[in-house]
């Protein structure tokens, strides 16, 4: 977390040349990597480096979550583990792949024994003694934020006290040449919201939130971060992967996640975009909040400029990143912005900046299938 | 949490879509893996669409259809699903495709295809849906967690009629994948003959279960579904205890349950777990068992679920589930109880309305 926060006032992006696998887009399409490879990441997580870097990166995320949370006496309390991902062990699956297409009696099992979206939740929560209750969600680019709302209802409802919910995916060669044959990967460094974006940037990394009932958060002895005020899931119901032009179900999520915290549009303090970089997204993403708020927009940013579009985790990530904002009054920059989009009277944010009165940070995460999910983190008792 | 089963409708290895007759056309194979028997797709399906879809989404789309169909719900206030394995087909397509064109030229229908929400959105897309929209993809727990998650939203007062299947697919690369992790029998045996064999291995299955639960109960309703829980081995091997604090839960004995539905897969080790609590706490409870019709996949407790609102709204027990002939009469109350790989274990509570 820590990291991220220098970055970000630094205006360190996290993209450079593909490191991890050999591709023949290497050199050619930048990707934000988490910057250790997978024997680094299994000694930190405390895991054979045999795991899929999903589970690495799901874990030693998850972990860190935890012990800032620092609940007392954790395992008295109704405890659950909601994680998000994409592709599962896919960066193991392909490698089995390449040797089982050859010949079906070949290609080592165990690369293959954590293909399941189900495999990374279930090892962390095991690690982590979070079995209480553990599932798994996958709705494409919005995966993560579902999660976090998925697991705030857990809590509302009754049935557990402590949820620790986000998301993990790491980069893989499947992700990479499947967005790159949609052509919306930029060769450049991505630049969301600008009129000449050219498409996203792939990243990948792990982002959770710890969410506490009511009960819980009155024993902790630690100043909450947010509020998880108002959330909701829309569908664009329009095209499998195309936004619709005037971004229908964005609208509705963002407007859902309003409705839900009790608050108007003027209410917000920061948009946090998908922003994602695609002259898709960008479009109907913008001119959903063109429609959904008015003079003065808010300020607002897309946090895919510093990590990539981090798929199934970029939910969970921009969760944390929306936390750290409501907590420490932030506003993060909108990286290698020039040129007002044409069709938008607004323009994101270039300049990190702090000590801002944030009350309520909107999150947005949108993805394949039509599915919009929208956030709202609340300042806690405003 | 509670909710009612307003209609089911199944896919599988048996003959269970449409308007036939219940477990009454049952299908025997000699095999350790089970193909659904697959609707004619352009009753449900534009076919210019049919020709896009891989197996494992027509079957989805046709199923949900079907169940809107029965229930009488055009627009349904959410959309889940739960399915282990997502679009394993267009995966496996894509997968094959990176290898065999080394990165280049690679056509994207396929990957598009494959996230593990397909099914779901493109139920939405053909219905013009908006509403809430969820898939989990939690292994043997992916269809309980869809319906906690609807069982939820009735609760919270956000919806009155919900949408939720259990999906999963069995192709040609995760059959080899999973008889090579030792899942399958190694010989063909006759499923109708499942559990008269003592050895190791199960018979793979695949298909899609949908339902539309309401908060309402109606002349249409076939069930209530009562109550659902979910546990993982590691916090406890003690199968009996967690069903007697569920049954507790709900103001429920033993004595209440009519029927116990188990997950019987005719793999001696995975039976191990029923044979004892048929031995112990339901020793006088009648049990059946499902997965000799539909074959063992991550989400066939759908199918088990589709069973349980059959039996209840039909007030009739087929005789092709009973493992030993036996007059079982309509149960009141049904509990599911199935496990996967002896790690994920879940009840599901279905009572006459």
């Amino acid at each position: 977390m820590a990291e991220h926060l220098a970055a970000f006032k630094n205006e360190q992006a996290g993209m450079s040349d593909i490191s991890l696998f050999e591709s023949v887009h290497v050199g050619e399409l930048p990707v934000a990597e988490v910057k250790q490879n997978n024997q680094e990441l299994a000694a930190r997580a405390g895991l054979g480096v045999d795991a899929s870097r999903t589970t690495l990166l799901s874990l030693i995320a998850a972990r860190e979550a935890l012990d800032d949370a620092a609940i007392p006496h954790l395992s008295n309390l109704r405890t659950g583990f909601v994680s998000a991902n994409t592709v599962g062990g896919m960066d193991k699956s392909e490698g089995f792949f390449v040797e089982f297409l050859a010949d079906n009696n070949k290609g080592k099992l165990k690369n293959i024994f954590d293909h399941e979206c189900g495999s990374m939740t279930e090892t962390v929560a095991i690690q982590l003694g979070l079995t209480g209750y553990m599932t798994t969600l996958s709705t494409a680019c919005s995966s993560s934020a579902n999660a976090v709302f998925f697991a705030a209802r857990l809590i509302k409802n009754g049935l557990l006290d402590v949820v620790v919910a986000g998301g993990t995916d790491a980069l893989t060669k499947f992700t990479l040449n499947g967005f790159n044959t949609l052509m919306i990967l930029d060769k450049n460094y991505c630049k969301p919201f600008d009129q000449n974006r050219e498409g996203l940037n792939l990243g990948e990394g792990a982002g959770y939130v710890v969410l506490v009932s009511d009960r819980v958060a009155d024993m902790v002895n630690k100043e909450l971060y947010a509020e998880l005020s108002g959330y909701c899931n829309a569908n664009d119901a329009y095209h499998q992967t195309a936004s619709s032009p005037d971004g229908t179900g964005s609208y509705m999520a963002m407007q859902g996640a309003l409705k839900k915290a009790g608050l108007q549009p003027g209410d917000i303090s920061y948009i946090n975009l998908h922003g994602t970089g695609t002259a898709n997204n960008d479009s109907a993403e913008g001119t959903a909040i063109k429609r959904l708020f008015g003079e003065p927009y808010p300020p607002l940013s897309s946090t895919k400029s510093f990590t990539g579009h981090t798929l199934g985790a970029s939910g969970g990530i921009e969760a944390v990143f929306s936390a750290l904002a409501v907590k420490y009054g932030l506003i993060y920059p909108n990286l290698r912005f020039q040129t007002q989009m044409e069709e938008l009277p607004f323009a994101p944010e270039t300049k990190f900046m702090d000590d801002q009165d944030i009350q309520h940070v909107m999150s947005n995460s949108f993805g394949f299938g039509g599915n919009c999910t929208s956030l709202i983190f609340s300042k806690v008792n405003s | 949490m509670k909710a009612y089963i307003r209609a089911a409708a199944s896919i599988s290895a048996q003959n269970t879509l449409g308007g036939t007759g219940f477990l009454t056309d049952v299908v025997e194979y000699q095999t350790t893996r089970m193909p659904a028997i697959e609707p004619d797709y352009k009753n449900y399906v534009d076919p210019k669409l049919i020709r896009r879809m891989s197996h494992v989404i027509k079957m989805g789309v046709a199923a949900a259809k079907e169940c809107l169909q029965q229930a009488g719900v055009t627009m349904p206030d959410a959309i889940i699903t739960g399915t282990a394995f997502g679009i394993m087909e267009d995966t496996v397509t894509f997968l094959t495709r990176i290898v065999e064109l080394q990165e280049e030229m690679l056509p994207p229908t396929s990957f598009i295809q494959s996230t593990h929400n397909t099914v779901a959105a493109q139920i939405a897309l053909m219905l013009q849906c908006h509403n809430y929209n969820n898939t989990f993809v939690h292994k043997g727990i992916s269809f309980e967690s869809a319906l906690l998650d609807a069982l939820m939203l009735i609760n919270e007062g956000e919806g009155e009629n919900i949408l939720v299947g259990g999906i999963d697919e069995m192709i040609d690369a995760s059959f080899k994948v999973l008889t090579r992790l030792g899942l399958y029998k190694r010989h063909p045996i006759s499923n109708l003959s499942l559990f008269k064999e003592q050895s190791k291995g199960t018979i793979g299955g695949e298909g899609a279960s949908f339902f539309v639960l309401s908060k309402q109960p109606d002349e249409r309703a076939m069930a209530e579904l009562s109550g659902i829980k979910m546990f993982f081995d590691e916090a406890t091997g003690d199968v009996s205890g967690q069903i007697m604090t569920f049954l507790e839960d709900h103001a429920l004995t033993v004595e209440d349950i009519g029927l116990l539905i188990t997950g019987k897969n005719g793999d001696i080790k995975n039976d191990a777990p029923y044979e004892r609590l048929k031995a112990g706490v339901f020793n006088l409870t009648p049990s059946v068992n499902y997965k000799h019709l539909s074959g063992e996949y991550s989400t066939s407790s759908a199918f088990a679920l589709w069973v349980a609102a059959n039996i209840i709204s039909q007030k009739t027990v087929p005789p092709v589930l009973q493992e030993q002939a036996a007059i079982i009469n309509a149960p009141g109350k049904i509990l599911i109880y199935n496990h996967y790989q002896n790690k994920y274990h879940s009840l599901m509570l279905v009572s006459a309305c």
